[in-house]
């Protein structure tokens, strides 16, 4: 097979598309369509991943690489998986009031590692599944099936009790404990979670919602760019993968005078700052190397010593301008990139990829590298095996950079542009005017 | 009010602490007579208590200052002195160690000397508590009092069984450390601010319970000084109003000091088994116990309003928010003013000072200022140092003010890079579309000293675009706050006036 980064910038994108969704077909377990969340032995399911998942099948039957039949298959068993689950919130359950535990056994599908009902999370998986009730429109039995379901799932969750009686929604809740207080602050990838959260026609958020999360932003001009802040590159990635932001603002970025895609271009800018000025003068950075998002990542952390002195933060979310930054970098970051800046984004994969050979496995990017962290033979640390989260926003952001699929497939989604008519979005592509959208996907 | 704490501790009786006890508690001490009505009586002989006596009397009003313990308060001796005495000799600890980051050679046996730290505490507290001994307050012609202040009236309190007429008063008594309702934690004994500067043994292990700004110096201090150390903080992050940031950038500092860092999380019981203090925590759901030899808390500050006989006099109050006051720092009864932690929601020794400034020409001289009027920074000295003016974001954004930030990121100023210091920010906030100032927060090494330039420039209303125009020497860490200037300068230049002036260039 011809080495990757001397094909053509479409057929280089194809095969790394391609190497990422296949991911979904190697770690699914048909039996449930539940996905893990990393290629190790033994990972549970993450429920985020397999949001990534449903929303990447479409793309795959487009491009040939999985047909119809089979793709509805997949997305039937975990739709009816989760129609099923155990929603009793118990510890051992799979969800509770439509929301789902972060981390699932991959065989009972029940909760592991006494993990959070995770809202963001729950907020990918649902726009997964719409993504692939948006697609599978055919007036067959199992299409259509698919699309009831996806509907069932969406009503249930009950967003407004997710709020705990507060200002905006928590992000955790655990049966042992009740809510979980992360104090998340400013710009995150949670803007999905609202505007699917406000789009609900059965358990909706309230109304002052938004603007609560919202004026925990900071408009901030650094590096000579002005940007809403958020440190990882994940979050200018994630909501993005799903809505097309381009031209749609809302009051906050009329006021500034900015969009959430706009601000994204800004990011990778700033992303390219920062390596270059290098403060911590680690290895490899430069403005084709770049790349700091949550990921996996060396430790230094000894079994059973917790206050020994750290330098390296093993999985973290790592970001600019303040770190944390140990020299790891994420290639699934940059990638992810591409539909804000494609000419940065393919000459800087093109150089990683060259420069560090081992970060490519079948097509397919590890999670991070570490160039400062070497072993005895020079060569830098790499994350062993892959991960979900990696793979669903290369294949997606990939689809957009290439047709918009998934854009497309999300702007006919009602409830979407409900919610994003009442968190204030207006222009660009969503209707005009003040009516909302009939109540059905 | 007294506490448990730990009656095994005391302060060692000391030539420094003979010294001390002779300026700020005279043991042989004849309190004045008191014979016609003074026009300002303070009681309470912290910050801000001697600042109002000294000001008042500098201009020629007959004061009476009450003190019942020691004159200079939780602020020298308690507080701000010996903590930042202690956290000079912990960082100098911490640079040994961390020498060759500094192209130095680390010293073969860094072993500390614990007794040397703390007697270098009490050395200091000492010389500095000399300023405002008992006697050079006397010789400066305030009638200084020894004793419990109790208001037997609207115009009089006792002291010691005289009774003291006023035209004016000002209480100014301060705050005591609030003690967390853990069971157990009382019979097993523990360390606030009021006897840990006692200390002449180094716990080896210790908890620090609470992870506002005292707590956050103290555990990076001991750690530095060798005892492992545990925070335990029942918030997501450090210093709760902090932003996100600056909070965050310190959680990360005390991980590379090795501060095992334990965030929402909460002490629910202490016992005592062979000698070390077994501490009880919860984490959402996950629940463990730490060993300990030694705990450290202190939640906040509960105002000193009891005993003073408030009632009498017809001073409202509150036991949480203790006496109340209008924007004039005038209590209910109008003869009476509150000034300092006993009334202030922000407890700071400079905060303390500006009150009762305020109080000295409300009360005397008919003033007008208002507490509402002042700019407040303040800064928790741990390493880096975290300091804040003004608003912060979040606030601006809840008033709806539209707000923006520039940034300047540590690493961008060439002297932090070469002394080393590159951790940290100057963050300015405006008002969006001008340059007005609406407040800072500064992480950086030296942002105590920094946020004065930032606080200056707020009180004068100059903005950032004058900013951007004062020189700063070359080169200093307090540059960033001209880059941030000149980065707001540099947005000035909108794409029509790039043009104009290309055209101009091309004539």
């Amino acid at each position: 097979m011809a080495q990757l980064t001397t094909l053509t910038d479409e057929a280089m994108l194809d095969r790394l598309q391609h190497a990422a969704f296949d991911y979904f077909l190697q770690n699914t377990n048909p039996r449930n369509g539940l996905v893990a969340d990393t290629s190790r032995p033994g990972s549970p399911v993450s429920i985020a991943v397999v949001g990534f998942a449903l929303a990447s099948y479409p793309a795959a039957v487009e491009r040939g690489w999985l047909d119809r039949r089979s793709a509805v298959q997949h997305c039937l068993a975990a739709l009816s998986f989760l129609r099923d689950c155990d929603q009793s919130g118990r510890p051992e359950a799979t969800g509770y009031k439509g929301f789902y535990y972060h981390f699932l056994d991959r065989e009972s599908g029940a909760r592991v590692w006494s993990s959070e009902l995770s809202m963001i999370d729950t907020a990918l998986l649902i726009a997964g599944v719409l993504a692939a009730s948006m697609y599978f429109t055919a007036a067959t039995e199992h299409e259509a099936e698919l699309r009831e379901l996806a509907d069932v799932l969406y009503r249930r969750i009950d967003w407004r009790w997710a709020q705990g009686g507060g200002d905006t929604i928590r992000q955790g809740w655990k049966p042992e404990c009740s809510f979980l207080h992360y104090g998340w602050e400013g710009y995150s990838e949670a803007i999905l979670l609202y505007a699917l959260a406000m789009g609900s026609p059965t358990h909706p958020i309230t109304t002052a919602c938004y603007k609560s999360w919202t004026a925990t932003y900071q408009w901030e001009n650094l590096y000579n760019n002005d940007y809403l802040y958020a440190g990882p590159l994940f979050v200018h990635q994630f909501s993005h993968a799903w809505i097309d932001f381009r031209g749609i603002r809302d009051r906050f970025m009329r006021e500034v005078r900015s969009d959430y895609f706009q601000n994204s271009r800004r990011a990778v800018a700033i992303q390219r700052e920062y390596v270059q000025r290098n403060p911590h003068e680690l290895a490899g950075y430069d403005e084709r190397c770049w790349g700091l998002s949550a990921c996996d990542g060396p430790t230094d952390e000894q079994p059973g010593v917790h206050n020994a002195p750290r330098r390296l933060f093993g999985y973290a979310a790592r970001g600019v301008p303040y770190g944390p930054d140990d020299g790891t970098l994420s290639a699934p970051a940059v990638l992810a990139s591409l539909p804000f800046a494609p000419d940065i984004v393919l000459e800087s994969i093109r150089h990683m990829i060259d420069r560090y050979p081992d970060i490519l496995t079948d097509d397919r990017l590890a999670s991070s590298f570490n160039p400062s962290v070497v072993n005895g033979r020079g060569e830098p640390w790499v994350s062993a095996g892959h991960y979900g989260l990696d793979q669903g926003i290369v294949c997606m952001m990939i689809e957009n950079h290439r047709t918009e699929g998934v854009w497309q497939l999300m702007r006919n989604c009602a409830y979407l542009r409900n919610g994003l008519h009442r968190a204030g979005f207006r222009g660009g592509w969503l209707p005009s005017g003040n009516h909302l959208d009939k109540e059905s996907p | 009010m007294p506490h448990p704490r730990d009656p095994s501790i005391s302060t060692p009786q000391d030539a420094y602490e003979h010294e001390r006890i002779a300026n700020v508690r005279p043991r042989a001490w004849s309190n004045p007579n008191a014979s016609a009505p003074y026009q300002l009586v303070v009681i309470g002989a912290g910050p801000a208590g001697l600042a109002a006596a000294r000001v008042a009397r500098a201009l020629g009003a007959r004061v009476a200052l009450i003190e019942r313990n020691m004159i200079g308060g939780d602020c020298l001796n308690d507080g701000c002195i010996p903590s930042k005495t202690m956290i000079r000799t912990a960082q100098l600890y911490a640079e040994m160690r961390d020498a060759r980051r500094y192209g130095a050679q680390v010293p073969r046996d860094i072993s500390v000397d614990f007794p040397a730290v703390m007697e270098r505490v009490r050395r200091i507290r000492t010389h500095l508590s000399g300023g405002d001994s008992a006697q050079r307050l006397a010789q400066d012609g305030i009638d200084l009092f020894f004793g419990d202040a109790r208001f037997s009236g609207p115009d009089a309190l006792m002291v010691k069984g005289d009774v003291l007429r006023f035209e004016k008063a000002l209480i100014a008594t301060g705050a005591s450390p609030m003690i967390p309702s853990i069971p157990g934690l009382a019979e097993a004994g523990y360390l606030t601010n009021e006897n840990v500067f006692d200390l002449t043994q180094l716990p080896r292990r210790l908890m620090v319970i609470g992870g506002g700004p005292l707590g956050c110096e103290l555990a990076q201090a001991f750690c530095r000084l060798g005892a492992q150390t545990t925070i335990v903080q029942d918030m997501p992050l450090f210093l709760g109003k902090e932003e996100r940031d600056a909070a965050q950038i310190l959680s990360d500092a005390f991980a590379r000091d090795g501060i095992e860092v334990r965030l929402n999380t909460s002490a629910i019981a202490v016992r005592v088994e062979n000698g070390q203090k077994l501490v009880d925590l919860v984490s959402d759901d996950y629940r463990n116990t730490v060993a300990v030899d030694a705990i450290l808390t202190g939640v906040g500050h509960a105002p000193n309003v009891q005993q003073l006989g408030l009632d009498d006099a017809g001073v409202d109050y509150d036991l949480d928010d203790g006496v109340r006051v209008d924007d004039f720092l005038r209590t209910s009864n109008p003869s009476i003013y509150a000034a300092g932690d006993v009334c202030l929601e922000h407890k700071y020794t400079h905060t303390a000072e500006a009150a009762a400034h305020i109080v000295v020409q409300n009360a005397l001289f008919g003033g007008r200022e208002r507490l509402s009027e002042l700019v407040i920074p303040w800064c928790t000295f741990t390493d880096p140092e975290i300091a804040h003016v003004g608003l912060y974001v979040r606030e601006a954004n809840q008033l709806d003010i539209p707000i923006k930030t520039f940034t300047i990121p540590m690493h961008e100023i060439a002297r932090a890079v070469t002394d080393s210091e590159e951790n940290g920010f100057v963050k300015i906030h405006v008002k969006g579309r001008t340059d007005k100032i609406l407040g800072a927060t500064i992480v950086a090494r030296h942002a105590g000293d920094m946020i004065n330039e930032i606080t200056l420039a707020m009180v004068t209303g100059i903005g950032l675009r004058t900013l951007a125009r004062v020189i700063h020497a070359y080169p200093t860490q307090a540059a960033a706050i001209q880059q941030a200037a000149q980065a707001y300068y540099r947005t000035r230049f909108t794409p029509r006036l790039q043009a104009r002036a290309r055209r101009w260039l091309a004539r």
